[in-house]
Formats: structure tokens, sequence, C-alpha cells
């Protein structure tokens, strides 16, 4: 398996191809052809290019359009299907995954921009038959209805206490050279970014709390 | 999206000579407004170069006492630097108060600094835009404004710029750093690097084609007492209507900058003169000649009333 070094070497070899095909079939003068090679195509379809993605603990070699981005590689090459896709604009949420223990919205990065990261799913967090503490909690406390927002509320909550622990302070933290606290004002505005239009905040806060080990 | 080709940057002079050699070609570091607006085909770059690599995520002290802070240092990780909570307090705030945590870990400082309006109608394709399609017309002016400038504006453009973290920046008298596509360096101050609309209002900082954001230091810690008060139509993630960045001493004197209320972070050291006679004097002299629509007069008060808050507050 060769990593996808994507350097600029490879990216003129990419479109030296396009531009090959564009010369055979306009007969372009040798001034127009060596201009073509140097410039990216335009109005081409780019060529794809080979990624490796490395997915809960698993590596991944994909063949994709750049435009693709995280979210949609994981759930239409890998088929990774708990991210969900909500807006696909980076409001909703619906869509976190963690990425080298940080929660990002994978809707708003390239997945070419991904390689050589460690990405985390729901998948990867755990299994019906080992479920994350996280994931337990989230059932047990019936933190939610439909569904649809649960795996990036649930892998939003996994980093975000993650982030408190690491003393990251946020909008609601009082004093910001002091450790911040586990408190419900603290996981309101830190879940901000994950958004559940059933309404099952109230129960998705309990099941933080628990998991976090104090008193909703 | 629009098909674009992609490739790493290794040095930021390597991506600023490639930026310049490509027409069509973009810088792309966190990616969450420029993916947002390439979905959009408001923004089609028809190639990308990725400055992930650069090593520009590093924050280290200056010989004069402040603080370089890297173009690809993450939001979070700015807003978390225990000399950023301790010396810059206003600036910490800002950047809690943008945003998700998501967006934040993302995010990165110079792409804060360059991300584009939440204008409506810059953001629907379907309507006019001066900003996304020069000489068509601003629909804004007209339509519904209740988010738009109040100060600044001109007949082509009332969007304003979304950043709370440039807010601070302004504040702190920043200065951005930057490599040209010719390898030269530059600085430029943080008042002149954001515009205001005129005429030109697609044309929105200082940076020359090509130019590559490589920093942004700040100057040795001043002191006081540091606030960042973000009024929104909900408590969380969202964009501000009015926003006051302070620095107030205990002598009386303060500085102050808006967001929410222009094209550019907005301060006027003739305003901060004013401390003498109030938070009233201050707000009058600082959005004097306010060109208001029906929908967002109410940020004339909203301005008088969050900056005698924040006075209030300083003095505790």
């Amino acid at each position: 398996m060769t990593k996808f070094d994507p350097n600029r070497r490879n990216l003129l070899k990419a479109t030296a191809v396009v531009a090959g095909g564009a010369v055979a079939a306009g007969r372009l003068t040798p001034e127009a052809e060596a201009a073509a090679v140097l410039q990216p195509a335009q109005s081409t379809e780019p060529a794809t290019v080979n990624v490796l993605l490395r997915v809960n603990d698993t590596d991944h070699q994909v063949m994709i359009d750049p435009r693709t981005t995280l979210l949609d590689a994981l759930r239409e090459r890998l088929h990774l299907t708990g991210a969900k896709k909500g807006c696909d604009q980076g409001q909703c949420g619906a869509c976190t995954v963690i990425v080298d223990g940080r929660r990002i919205t994978s809707c708003l990065t390239l997945a070419v921009m991904q390689v050589g990261h460690d990405i985390t799913t729901i998948e990867g967090l755990g299994t019906p038959k080992n479920l994350h503490p996280m994931q337990a909690a989230f059932v047990k406390h019936d933190g939610y209805q439909c569904g649809f927002c649960t795996p990036g509320q649930i892998c939003s909550a996994v980093a975000m206490l993650e982030e408190v622990k690491a003393g990251i302070p946020s909008h609601v933290t009082a004093d910001l050279n002091r450790p911040p606290q586990l408190t419900n004002a603290e996981f309101r505005e830190r879940m901000s970014g994950n958004l559940c239009r059933c309404g099952a905040y109230s129960n998705i806060q309990d099941a933080i709390a628990e998991v976090a080990g104090v008193k909703s | 999206m629009k098909p674009f080709t992609y490739e790493r940057a290794s040095s930021p002079a390597e991506a600023a000579a490639a930026a310049i050699q490509t027409p069509g070609a973009k810088f792309i570091a966190g990616g969450t407004n420029l993916l947002d607006l390439m979905k959009l085909q408001i923004e089609t770059p028809t190639h990308l170069i990725d400055v992930n690599d650069l090593a520009l995520d590093k924050i280290e002290p200056t010989s004069d006492g402040g603080l370089r802070i890297g173009a690809l240092v993450r939001n979070t990780d700015l807003a978390a630097d225990a000399r950023v909570r301790r010396d810059y307090g206003v600036l910490a705030r800002a950047l809690l108060a943008g945003a998700s945590a998501q967006l934040r870990n993302q995010a990165t400082t110079a792409g804060n600094l360059l991300q584009r309006t939440r204008c409506p109608y810059f953001y629907d394709t379907n309507m006019p835009c001066n900003k996304r399609y020069p000489g068509s017309g601003c629909s804004a002016i007209g339509g519904y404004t209740r988010h738009h400038a109040i100060v600044g504006v001109s007949n082509d453009c009332i969007a304003t710029h979304p950043s709370d973290m440039a807010v601070a920046m302004r504040v702190l008298d920043a200065t951005v750093e930057t490599v040209r596509p010719n390898g030269s360096l530059r600085t430029i101050p943080i008042a002149d690097f954001h515009r205001l609309p005129g005429n030109t209002p697609h044309i929105e900082n200082a940076l020359e084609p090509g130019e590559l954001i490589t920093a942004v230091t700040l100057p040795k810690p001043v002191g006081g007492s540091h606030l960042y008060r973000k009024v929104r139509d909900r408590a969380s993630y969202a964009f501000a209507l009015v926003s006051v960045a302070a620095i107030v001493q205990r002598d009386g004197t303060g500085r102050f900058a808006l967001g929410g209320v222009a094209h550019k972070p907005w301060r006027s050291e003739t305003a901060e003169r004013e401390m003498p006679r109030g938070a009233n004097a201050v707000a009058a002299r600082l959005i004097a000649g306010a060109r208001t629509t029906h929908d967002n007069a109410f940020k004339v008060t909203l301005v008088e009333r969050t900056l005698a808050s924040v006075l209030a507050e300083a003095k505790g």
C-alpha cells in the first residue's frame, strides 16, 4: 500500500495527462502545449486521487475526486454511515467525527486533507455488543428520539469531556485562569454545535453528566 | 463544487509562488468557510493549495515581550493558550464567543481574519451582490437588514465582517505578517488589514494576489481589564448583532472595538479620548455618522447600552 503523496510533482503529472489528451484532440502549437502542461486543466474533470484514510484504526485506500468531503468519503466510499449528513454546512453537527482526538464537522473538510490523520467515527467508539460508556448512557437516559443527530452528539460529547479534562475554556468559563468545571452550563455551551430537532437536550445532558461523573 | 486540482505546499514561499503561478488558485487551511462557499459555488477556485503542512502552528514569545501566533494555530488552541488567557483575555474571550467547538477545532487564525461576510444576499446566488459579482448591485440595500452594518457603509455594500477574533485583535493592535509570491515579507497593522466596502466591496483586505498570511503578532501585554461582550439572537453559536471588545485601565482610560456594525472591526482612537465623559460620549463618537436602516437602527442603542454595560463591569 502506498501512501498518497499530494505534492506538486504528482499534481503536474496528473494535469499533464489531461493536457496531453487535449493536445492530441486540439492540435495545439508547441508553445500552447508547453503552457497546457504547466497549467492545471480548466473546465475538465480533475484526475481522481489515491488517498489513504486511517479510520477507526484501519487503513483504507480509496480513489476519490478531490472534491469529496471527509463525510462523503466515510459514508459513500467506506460505507461508514454513522456520521450523518444534516445540513452539509457545519451548522448542525450531525457529521461530527473525531480527528486526532479533536471533534470536527466532517462535512467541512476534504478527504484529501485528512491523509495522515487518525479518524474516529461512531463505529469506532463502540459496537452494539460493546457500547462505549457514552453510548450506554444515551440509551439509559433516552438521549434521542429519531436518532439522526445521535452519532454526532455522542462523538461530540466524548471529545468534549476530553477538552474539559485538557483545560480548554469555554464561553461560560468564569475564570479563564482556572481549570473549567464539569457543570451543566459548561455542557450546554460546549454542545451548542450539535442540534437535536426532537429536542432531547435535557436527556442528552443527563447522559453526559453521568459519564462525566457529576450530578445533572 | 466546481472541479479543482489539489496540492500540499511545503513552504510558505512555495505556497505563495504556486498561488500566483496558477490562475484561480486559493489557499486552504481549516476550510470551514471556504468549503461551505465552494459548495454554493460562491467561491470557485480551480486549484487548492493546502497549507496545513507549513510549520505555522506555534505560538511563540517575540523579542519585545509580545506573542507571535502562527497562521495555522487553531482557534481552540489560541483561546486555550495560558499566555493568551492570562495576558490577552479579550482575545481568548472573543474566540470562545465565536462559532461552535467543532468549528473552532478546525478554524485557523489566518482563516478567521479572511472569512467572508454572512450577508444572506451574498450567500444567495440568485440575487445581485456587488461582493460576489462586482457591479451587479446590492440586494441588502432595501432588503432585510437586521444584521447589517451601520457605520462605514457605502451605496454598494452594507455587509458586516463576521469575525469575533478580529475585533479583539483590533483592540490589541495586532500586526499581520505575510509572505509575497516573490518571497519578500511584510507586516500589515490590523487597522489597515480589512477594508471598508466603498465601491469595491469584493476587495476585502490589503493582501496582494498570492500573498500568504504567516502569523499574527500581538504587542507586549498592556494589562487592564479585558472584556468581550457579544450580543446575539441566541446564547451560543450565533453571529453578533453587536459585540464590544474592551481593555479598560484603572486610570479610567480604555480601548474599544466593535463587531457586527461594520465591514471591518470598528475602532476609533478619537472616541476613546471621550472616556472621562462616560460611555455614552464614547459611543456617540464611535458610531458618529451611523447610516442605519429601518431593520438595524436598533444597533445604535444596542452599541450605547452594550458599551455602558461593559464599562460598568470593568469598573466592577
